[in-house]
């Protein structure tokens, strides 16, 4: 019906979803690339720690 | 592990400007489809998401094949991080073009040969990820993901070519395609600006998500390592 009518389809509100979905989906994924670097982060400090720790025990 | 290196700052930066063009170029700087209306701006980054799926399961599919002759470890870095971006934009390209099919189609799905295409794809990409993730061997897991990266890239030229041989309604707005296609239109000028820019700005974006995802991988790699030493002391 679409192709029918006179001037373009009021497709406003597809054209929102669309661009909501990819801005979303988009900035979801930079912030697990973030937490997944500060978690790995934590375990980095606590290993550096533990490493420490027992360097001290041995001396 | 190293400080961000100034160049991907920069880099980050630069896309972040980009891309914020790109949303003008698409959303007001191109003009509104005489049929469709509104919702054909999907389109500049429905390709664009597609175009950089396509180009980071090549990019997996040509380190796998150098992870094979080298045996270096960096290669499966980038071919996981590819593989992974990969699978978000081939996600934004399968969801957009279903928000898209909605008006256009009357349907959010049908089973044409490029959106069944496009899943299948999509899916193996994924099953890359879960099946990598149960084995423990790290040599034979980037071994498994080389030859998998390699078979797995058959979907994408599959993907590409599907709309032009097979009978669709999937239009091609690049080159000549089926006539039944429902959706066809032919880009201004423009449109076509807003299209190319599309097409760099999601580039970008993806080297500069791969740069990022390959630091991460290399990260979570070092930490297992010293997991490893922790435990065998």
């Amino acid at each position: 019906m679409m192709f029918l009518q006179e001037g373009p389809a009021d497709t406003f509100s597809y054209m929102v979803l669309g661009y909501a979905v990819i801005l979303v989906t988009m900035a979801l994924y930079i912030l697990s690339l973030r937490v997944r670097s500060k978690n790995l982060q934590k375990d980095l400090e606590l290993l550096i720690e533990f490493e420490e720790e027992r360097e001290v025990d041995h001396a | 592990m190293e400080k961000t290196p100034r160049a991907l700052k920069i880099l980050s930066w630069v896309t972040a400007i980009v891309f914020v063009v790109a949303l003008y170029m698409t959303l007001v700087y191109a003009p509104r489809e005489a049929v469709m209306g509104d919702v054909q701006r999907v389109f500049y980054f429905h390709v664009a998401a597609g175009w950089v799926g396509g180009l980071a399961f090549l990019v997996a599919f040509i380190a796998g094949i150098v992870y094979l002759v080298k045996s270096d470890f960096k290669w499966d870095d980038l071919a996981v991080a590819s593989v992974e971006i990969g699978i978000v934009f081939t996600f934004i390209n399968v969801v957009t073009g279903a928000i898209w099919a909605r008006p256009i189609w009357n349907t959010w799905w049908t089973w044409d040969p490029r959106l069944v295409t496009a899943s299948i794809m999509l899916l193996a990409y994924i099953a890359y990820l879960l099946l990598r993730q149960g084995i423990e061997d790290p040599e034979r897991r980037a071994r498994f993901g080389a030859i998998y990266a390699i078979i797995a890239f058959i979907s994408v030229p599959l993907t590409f070519l599907s709309i032009r041989l097979f009978r669709t309604i999937h239009p091609v707005v690049i080159g000549s395609g089926d006539p039944t296609a429902e959706g066809s239109f032919d880009m201004t000028g423009d449109m076509r600006t807003a299209f190319f820019f599309s097409l760099f700005t999601f580039t970008l974006v993806y080297i500069t998500l791969l740069w990022y995802r390959v630091r991460l991988e290399r990260l979570s790699k070092f930490v297992d390592m010293k997991k490893m030493e922790a435990l065998s002391r």
